[in-house]
Order: structure tokens, then C-alpha cells, then sequence
């Protein structure tokens, strides 16, 4: 088999591709994994992670690496920091291109390409990022020792981080685009019982300024369409997730509204040898456990498909 | 001391030194977090593209990281990392929080 001929071809190196690649790779299958980031996806932005089983608790950062090992040791070739800029699907062999110019084919893929952080898109979102903006309270709230901050969202991780945040900041905002809250009852009286979080609802931010570091946002109130300024230190974001299934678009795999993929019981798309797993699915729990066992389902679903061809 | 496959700066006077006896260095001075490992991960990468390039981290919480954090072009920075990419001694360009192997790249194509 030429080198750059694969049985299996995982893309995307998060929880859901690793697994893939050691149950496909232990099944004797020449696999390579190949990611546009750091190996490890998700787990890597996670300090702690207390809910995998069988390990009490670790870091995101060490499960990640226990992963990779695991499907090296059993023979993955692993690619990461690489940028995908092409992919054939829809013929018998499959290919992808990396970097403009490395074609790599395979008898199946695997799309695990996960989720990210949405941003909210607004002018000077970018140009503060790590200038008062941030997207993760562990690793930024002790800049804003008694700061006045804001967080936006209202899902679970808004309000968790809010509460948390509360530790180094002297006042916390929580702005919200409804009248109510998505998140747990728990989560939502936490925040409410705290006496240094107060909130703005049925509110857009719809810019941040400043000069060298971030000064102030500014609010609309969606009920009266009212624009105001407020001055704060740093602003936290987390206003959900999305599919990581941009380069889909276009492509004949099905994808629902939300961009996530269509799969069927075998974890296959609509595109026959090309599977999916993760988080990247259409799917209500997003989680390792489930990115491990979508990964599992997929990779024994992707073998008794080559082996039965 | 971060546990990354980088070289490490672990005092003010190594730090000097590096500066001194090399044209091009880039450090990332952070902690093992979220927004810190995958730049970490991409200067391990590149490392061994750019032989005319060092490339080393600085543990954040350490003291003498003061020579990182305090630097004119880190002013307004609260995200971590802080990194900071020099030439001859001189700073030419400093971001902060998580940049991606492109982004990193881009800079290096342009600086060095
Ligand atoms: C802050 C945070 C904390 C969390 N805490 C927990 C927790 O405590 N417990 C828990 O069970 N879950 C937790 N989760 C959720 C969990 O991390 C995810 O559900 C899980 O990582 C999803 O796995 P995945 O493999 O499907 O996708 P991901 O982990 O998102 O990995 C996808 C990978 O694909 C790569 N990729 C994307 N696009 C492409 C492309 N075009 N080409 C190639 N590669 C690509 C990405 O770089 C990434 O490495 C947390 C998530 C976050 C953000």
C-alpha cells in the first residue's frame, strides 16, 4: 500500500476522533488522523474534568495526551496544525488535501471535526480579545482582581462563570439577549442568590471600544431598540457553541439548519462510506463520554464496512 | 516549570542571556492552560521548521517572569499567554491569548 493510502481516514483529533482511531487502528486498519489544531480538541480548553469515568479527575490537557498515546501506540499515523483545503467524498476511493498540496486517499472517512466557541461577531470583539475580552474565566479572571466586568450569555456556562468570576471581579453584569435564562434552576439562583452579580435583560451588546485594553460596551435594549454605554474593565463571552462543519457546506453530506451532520443507526452520512461522530453530530448531549462512544459506534460501523466490500 | 517539549526561561538572567547570544527568539510566557497549550503545541511544530528561530516558554507564576509582563508591549494584555517575538534584542511584535499555528506563522513569515 503506497504511503499515502489509508483504510481509514479520521478527520478531526478531538475525544470522538481518537477513539475512532484506536478502535480502527487495533482492527489492523491503516489509519490517519488528521486535525487543524492541537490534538486533543475540546478537552485541551477544559481545566478540570471530573465526569469521565474511570478517572477520577484530571486535567483536559493530560486525558488528551492519554488519548493520543493510546492511538499511536496502536499504529495511527497522526497529523496536527495542518490545514485541510480539500476533500473528495463522493467517489468510491476518498481523498483529502492538506496544505494546498499533500492528497492522502482512503477506503472510508471518519468527520469528527467537533464544535468551537461561537463569538458574537460585533465590531471590536476581535481587537480586545485578551484585552478585556475573554472566553475562559479560568484562565483570565485573576486580571480582573476587583474589576467591574460583564459576562454575555445566559446558557449554563454564562452563569457558572459568572458565579466564579465573582472570586476576583467587584461586580459582575450578566447581559442576556431574553427574558429568561436557558440554564439549569440550579445554575440560574446561584447567579441570582450572589450579591455582587446583577443583570441586563432582553439586551444585545453590539459594540466593545476602548484604547490599548477594553474601556466599554454598548447595549441595545431589544424591547425599546435604546442604544446605552457602559464602562467595564473585561467582558467575558459565552454565547454557545457551533458545529466545526463549515467545509461541508456545499458538499452532499445532509446537514440539518444548525450546520450539524445527519447520521444514520450506523453512524454513516448521506454519503455512503464516509462517517461521523462527535460533536460535529446533530445530537443533544455534547459531551467525551458521548464523543468517545459516537467515535467507538462509528469506527466499528466504518470496519464492517470495508471488510464487507 | 511548564511541562511542554520547549526550551524554558526560568530566570531574568537566562532570559537576558537568550536575548543576547541570539537573533531570533520567541518566548511564550504562560501557564498549562487552555488558551496556552495549543500555542505551546504549534511553537513545537514550528520548531522544526524554523531552525533560525528559538523558541522557548516561561512559566506566567514564576517572579522573574516580571521581564515578560511588564514589557511596554504587553501594556493592556489580560489574556494569557503573552507572546512575545524578538529580533536582535528587540521586541517586534507581542499578542495576547490563544493564537493558532497560522496566526503564528504569519508572524514569523513577516518578522524573520
Ligand atoms: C470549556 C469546556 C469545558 C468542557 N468540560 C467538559 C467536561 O468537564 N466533561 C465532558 O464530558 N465534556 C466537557 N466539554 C465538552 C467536550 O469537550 C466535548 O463534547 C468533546 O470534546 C467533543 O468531542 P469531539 O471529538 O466531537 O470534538 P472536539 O473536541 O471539538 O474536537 C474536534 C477536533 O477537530 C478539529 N477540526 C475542526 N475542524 C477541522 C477540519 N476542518 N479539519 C481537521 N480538523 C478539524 C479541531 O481542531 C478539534 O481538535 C467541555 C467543553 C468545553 C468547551
Amino acid at each position: 500500500m503506497e504511503s499515502n493510502q489509508y483504510d481509514v481516514i479520521v478527520i478531526g483529533a478531538g475525544p470522538a476522533g481518537l477513539t475512532a482511531g484506536i478502535y480502527s487502528s487495533r482492527a489492523k486498519m491503516k489509519t490517519l488522523i488528521i486535525d487543524t489544531g492541537t490534538i486533543g480538541g475540546q478537552m485541551i480548553l477544559t481545566f478540570e474534568i471530573a465526569n469521565y469515568p474511570g478517572v477520577e479527575s484530571t486535567t483536559g490537557y493530560q486525558l488528551a495526551k492519554t488519548m493520543k498515546n493510546q492511538a499511536k501506540n496502536f499504529g495511527c499515523d497522526i497529523l496536527s496544525n495542518v490545514r485541510l483545503t480539500d476533500v473528495e467524498f463522493d467517489s468510491k476511493i476518498k481523498s483529502v488535501t492538506i496544505n494546498d498540496k499533500d492528497k492522502y486517499a482512503a477506503k472510508v472517512i471518519i468527520w469528527a471535526t467537533g464544535g468551537r466557541s461561537r463569538m458574537l461577531n460585533v465590531p471590536g470583539e476581535k481587537k480586545f480579545k485578551g484585552r478585556g475580552i475573554s472566553y475562559c474565566a479560568t484562565c483570565d479572571g485573576d486580571f480582573f482582581q476587583d474589576k467591574e466586568i460583564v459576562v454575555i450569555g445566559g446558557g449554563n456556562s454564562a452563569l457558572e462563570e459568572a458565579v466564579a468570576l465573582t472570586k476576583y471581579a467587584s461586580k459582575v453584569t450578566i447581559i442576556h439577549e431574553f427574558d429568561h435564562f436557558q440554564a439549569f434552576e440550579h445554575a440560574v439562583s446561584e447567579a441570582r442568590k450572589n450579591p455582587k452579580i446583577n443583570f441586563i435583560m432582553e439586551s444585545h451588546v453590539v459594540e466593545f471600544t476602548g484604547g490599548d485594553s477594553l474601556e466599554k460596551v454598548k447595549i441595545k435594549n431589544l424591547e425599546t431598540g435604546d442604544i446605552s454605554e457602559k464602562k467595564i474593565d473585561g467582558a467575558f463571552i459565552f454565547v454557545g457553541y457551533e458545529a466545526n462543519n463549515d467545509f461541508l457546506k456545499d458538499k452532499d453530506i445532509k446537514l440539518n439548519d444548525w450546520n450539524e451532520v445527519l447520521v444514520n443507526n450506523n453512524y454513516q452520512t448521506s454519503v455512503e462510506g464516509v462517517f461521523a461522530a462527535g460533536d460535529a453530530l446533530a445530537k443533544r448531549y455534547r459531551q467525551i463520554t458521548t464523543a468517545v462512544a459516537d467515535g467507538t459506534i462509528a469506527a466499528l460501523n466504518a470496519i464492517e464496512y470495508i471488510n464487507r466490500k | 516549570m511548564l511541562q511542554t517539549n520547549l526550551k524554558h526561561v526560568e530566570s531574568e538572567g537566562q532570559y537576558n542571556e537568550t536575548l543576547q547570544n541570539n537573533e531570533n527568539v520567541m518566548i511564550c510566557c504562560g501557564r498549562m492552560g487552555p488558551m496556552c497549550v495549543p500555542v505551546y503545541d504549534a511553537m513545537e511544530d514550528l520548531e522544526k521548521e524554523y531552525t533560525n528561530i528559538k523558541f522557548y516558554d516561561m512559566d506566567f507564576d514564576i517572579p522573574d517572569a516580571h521581564v515578560i509582563r511588564n514589557l511596554p508591549e504587553c501594556r493592556g494584555f489580560m489574556g494569557l499567554p503573552f507572546t512575545v517575538y524578538y529580533k536582535n534584542g528587540k521586541v517586534v511584535t507581542a499578542t495576547t491569548s490563544i493564537q493558532n499555528y497560522e496566526q503564528i506563522k504569519e508572524i514569523l513569515e513577516r518578522e524573520y
